[in-house]
């Protein structure tokens, strides 16, 4: 739905839908212009150029966009476009030929997509760990301080649906600790949880670290022991149909290396 | 229970003054835009005037005075409007659009359908009474309308030019039936048409621009019209101006001799009323005591019976089609009208 | 193109015909490609799941609760704005339109500052003892915020079709407002009302954004069948595929059944002259 609807301005501006339509159905491989740039001219110190674009979770968005200008502004001359959306909605995008040259998924469920599919170059790298923490308001209305509160009765908690990785990561905490909890609502993302919360409507919910932190003071973020039980790895990778391998790679070089780490760990994220 | 209105509506120039006895009925004539409508929608309560005063009888419709503000809404005034198209309620039979009336006065259904059905008898369409409007036609749907204004049981029925939607057969039959349902009935009809006021009507007032500009006696106003509007209804020619002996002395300085009323005076506002039928056509001046004759540029020909109407301007005579042929008539020529003074009648205006 | 005898002229160049297509493909081959995406041999039991009778049952219940919501709040309105001119007119129009052009999530967003338990009026509905957020009645509030505008529009216009001509025959006949409204108006209009109706309960039915930012998404109790659609995308897409075309077919099958050719607010020829 979301999707198809991004797709309308630019159907729009190629002016005939129907040269529009199969432009789409066929993923256009070199619009991101790289093809000029591939690993041809291998000399002995490669110089990097040309540009890429990379498909990210969009929990990533605040540090893949800080690392990606740092990457620009060392490397003059490259270009990193970044795309954020939910993990499986990605997935399903580069399943469809949309061109990507790294994969960044919030979960290695959605990373094994493309792997199986064969649509991977190499083994993906761990990069990041994210684990759950209880969001409530600034004032946290309920006296939420531990994971066992939120099974209060007449505590309105939130969470993510079992079917996103988020909700899937609650339901491994429940399992683990024994508690079972009466949501309010199940929400399709953690941007949907967060605003339930940031909005006073909910008492609690179940969002990860990183997106407290992200949040800033609109949000209380509570630790819970418990969250080891469900710890979420991020894995990266180069797309296997990608133009700019060396580029790809470089990139992923610099999530996995030293400031990346350093970015990562500023908004919250582990490291694996 | 005498029927008096006095209303004026700046927006429209509108000023009239009527009264209307019990069982009496009047004819409005007038040119378009002269506010007919605007005085039906003004009594039935669907357009407020500035200021002005409305009774039947002892009721008040509306008292718009300086000192009071009373307005009756339309639906407690007792003032059934048939309007040119027969507006039957599209979604109901016949005979539950005449028991619309008798159902909102809080008559029973089976008592309201009893009163429908009588007066859809009245106007012989108890055969339609099941039908849909949709089903039915021009004239029966305005013959279904009649029985449902009527069985409303009205203090006044306005009737907006019943006839002018219905074609030449339909028409006729419609007007029969006015007659006989109007008799004994106080009714204003608007009309365009000399017929019904003959016919239906026994008072006419012709509206010009939101006044009252003649009226009278159907008959009377027919014969004498003091205006140039009923003078046109009435097929006649009429020539305005200063009585003096010699006759009419119009504001262009034309005279017209011919006869006057014993009434009339030199110097008063006086008209010439003659028949189209009474005027001959010339190519050249012609002499002859006492006669009439006027150069006139020729505006229009067209065929009135089994005449040539030839028009001038506000003048017309008629003429057999031979001599229109013998003349070589046609519009933008210019000829002599030629009337006998015995053939025109002067009086006051 | 083969024309039909008995047809008469119609006026319209051959190359309206050949962009109509156009358009019209536009609109059937994503319908075509969803339905060439369904994987049949668990089409049946993808959709009798329990969740997904669960969220139908949902969706049906709640839209049907709007298109009353609509009806209530949707004729008065309607006939306000097309009966009676008063100051400031266009600008009730304009906001009473605002739904239609809004983003759903926007109308979610406002429904929460309004209905929500900090909002301007949750917070003495709290106080009440109502609460609105994360149940059923929030659902069926984001449903009828966005669908008011197609009840109000459809009425408006069937009402200025009409006219007040045979309301004013009928204030002559002596008929008070309540009857007038009541035994000519309303049927007059009817078949206006039944499209805005239909409309409205189509609207309902497919409403997403506000519900999501409003409303939540609970099995059962707020998750309608395009919720359970968004969420089911995310691990099963043949179940989202699925349940798309089962609200595509109960779409149709509501819009099919009860709209049919606008039709003006009077019956045609022979009631007018």
């Amino acid at each position: 739905m979301r999707t198809a609807r991004k797709h309308v301005p630019a159907l729009l501006a190629a002016g005939a839908l129907a040269a529009g339509l199969a432009g789409c159905a066929a993923g256009t491989p070199g619009a991101a212009g790289t093809g000029s740039n591939s690993s041809a001219g291998a000399s002995e110190t490669p110089t990097l150029s040309g540009a890429i674009t990379v498909y990210a979770a969009a929990s990533l968005k605040s540090t893949f966009t800080k690392l990606a200008s740092d990457f620009e502004a060392k490397n003059p001359g490259t270009k990193i476009t970044l795309n954020f959306a939910g993990s499986s909605d990605l997935a399903t995008q580069i399943t469809q030929g949309a061109p990507a040259d790294v994969f960044a998924s919030a979960d290695t469920k959605n990373m094994a997509k493309l792997t199986d599919a064969e649509l991977i170059d190499g083994a993906p790298a761990n990069f990041a760990t994210n684990v759950l923490e209880i969001a409530v308001p600034p004032s946290n209305p309920a006296s939420i301080s531990s994971f066992a509160d939120l099974a209060k009765p007449g505590v309105k908690v939130v969470v993510c649906a079992p079917q996103v990785p988020c909700g899937a990561a609650a339901e491994t905490v429940e399992k683990a600790t024994g508690t079972t909890l009466a949501p309010v609502s199940e929400e399709s993302s953690v941007t949907d949880v967060l605003g339930k919360v940031t909005s006073g409507e909910a008492d609690a919910g179940l969002v990860y670290v990183t997106d407290v932190k992200n949040a800033g003071d609109k949000v209380k973020g509570i630790r819970f022991a418990e969250s080891d039980q469900a710890v979420n790895t991020y894995p990266i990778a180069t797309v296997g149909t990608s133009k700019n391998k060396e580029l790809a790679a470089a990139f992923i070089a610099a999530v996995t290396g030293s400031e990346g780490k350093t970015v990562l760990s500023d908004a919250g994220f582990g490291t694996p | 229970m005498t029927f008096q209105l006095d209303a004026t509506l700046a927006a429209r120039s509108f000023e009239v003054s009527l009264s209307l006895g019990p069982a009496e009925t009047i004819a409005i004539l007038g040119p378009n835009g002269a506010g007919k409508s605007t005085l039906l929608s003004i009594i039935s309560g669907l357009l407020r005037p500035d200021a002005g005063k409305a009774t039947i009888g002892e009721k008040v419709l509306f008292d718009l005075s300086a000192d009071t503000n009373i307005w009756r809404a339309p639906h407690t005034r007792g003032t059934a409007l048939l309007a040119q198209e027969a507006l039957l309620f599209p979604h109901l039979s016949a005979l539950d659009n005449v028991a619309f009336g008798p159902r909102s006065a809080g008559a029973s259904s089976a008592a309201a359908r009893e009163t429908a059905m009588h007066w859809l008898s009245e106007v012989d369409a108890d055969s339609l009474a099941s039908r849909r409007p949709g089903q039915l036609s021009g004239g029966q749907a305005q013959r279904v309308a009649v029985a449902r204004a009527l069985a409303a049981d009205p203090h006044l029925l306005l009737l907006d030019e019943p006839m002018a939607a219905l074609d030449i057969h339909a028409a006729p039959l419609l007007r029969r039936l006015l007659k006989r349902v109007l008799a004994g009935r106080r009714a204003i009809i608007i009309t365009h048409d000399i017929l019904d006021a003959l016919m239906l009507a026994d008072r006419v007032i012709v509206l010009e621009g939101g006044r009252i500009t003649e009226q009278g006696p159907t008959r009377e106003v027919l014969e004498k019209p003091r205006s140039r509007f009923a003078a046109g209804l009435a097929g006649l020619n009429l020539v305005a101006g200063t009585v003096s002996n010699a006759g009419v002395t119009t504001a262009q300085g034309m005279v017209v001799a011919g006869h006057q009323d014993e009434s009339v005076e030199p110097g008063q506002d006086g008209v010439a009323v003659f028949p189209p039928s009474a005027v001959s056509v010339f190519l050249t001046e012609e002499h002859g005591s006492p006669r009439n004759s006027f150069q006139v540029i020729i505006t229009d020909l067209e065929p009135h019976g089994d005449q040539i109407r030839v028009r001038a301007g506000r003048l017309s005579a008629d003429i057999t089609p031979a001599a229109s042929a013998d003349l070589g008539l046609v519009p933008g020529m210019s000829v002599y009208f030629v009337i006998k003074a015995a053939a025109i009648a002067i009086y006051p205006a | 193109m083969h024309r039909r005898s008995g047809t008469g002229y119609t006026g319209i160049p051959a190359w309206i015909y050949a962009i109509a297509a156009a358009g019209a493909l536009f609109v059937l081959l994503p319908l075509v490609a969803m339905v060439a995406r369904v994987n049949w041999s668990e089409f049946i039991p993808l959709i009798t799941s329990e969740s997904s009778l669960t969220a139908l049952g949902l969706s049906l219940r709640t839209s049907a609760a709007s298109t009353a919501s609509c009806i209530v709040l949707g004729v008065p309105l309607a006939l306000i704005l097309a009966r009676s001119p008063f100051p400031g007119q266009r600008l009730l129009r304009a906001f009473v339109l605002l739904p239609l052009v809004l983003p759903p999530v926007v109308g979610g967003i406002a429904l929460l500052y309004t209905f929500g338990r900090q909002g301007l009026l949750g917070k003495s509905l709290e106080l009440a003892g109502i609460q609105i957020a994360f149940s059923t009645t929030a659902v069926v509030l984001a449903q009828t915020y966005v669908a008011l505008p197609f009840l109000v529009v459809s009425l408006e216009g069937a009402l200025r079709t009409a006219g007040n001509k045979y309301e004013a025959v009928a204030a002559t006949l002596g008929a008070r407002p309540g009857t007038v409204l009541r035994r000519v108006t309303i049927p007059l209009v009817l078949p206006g009302l039944a499209s805005g109706a239909v409309l409205s309960f189509a609207r309902s039915l497919g409403e997403f954004g506000a519900t999501l930012t409003f409303a939540g998404s609970l099995q059962g109790v707020t998750r309608t069948l395009p919720l359970e659609i968004y969420l089911q995308r995310e691990t099963d897409a043949d179940a989202a595929v699925a349940l798309s075309l089962l609200l595509v077919a109960v779409a149709v099958a509501v819009v099919g059944l009860s709209y049919r050719r606008p039709r003006l607010g009077v019956a045609p020829e022979g009631a007018l002259r």
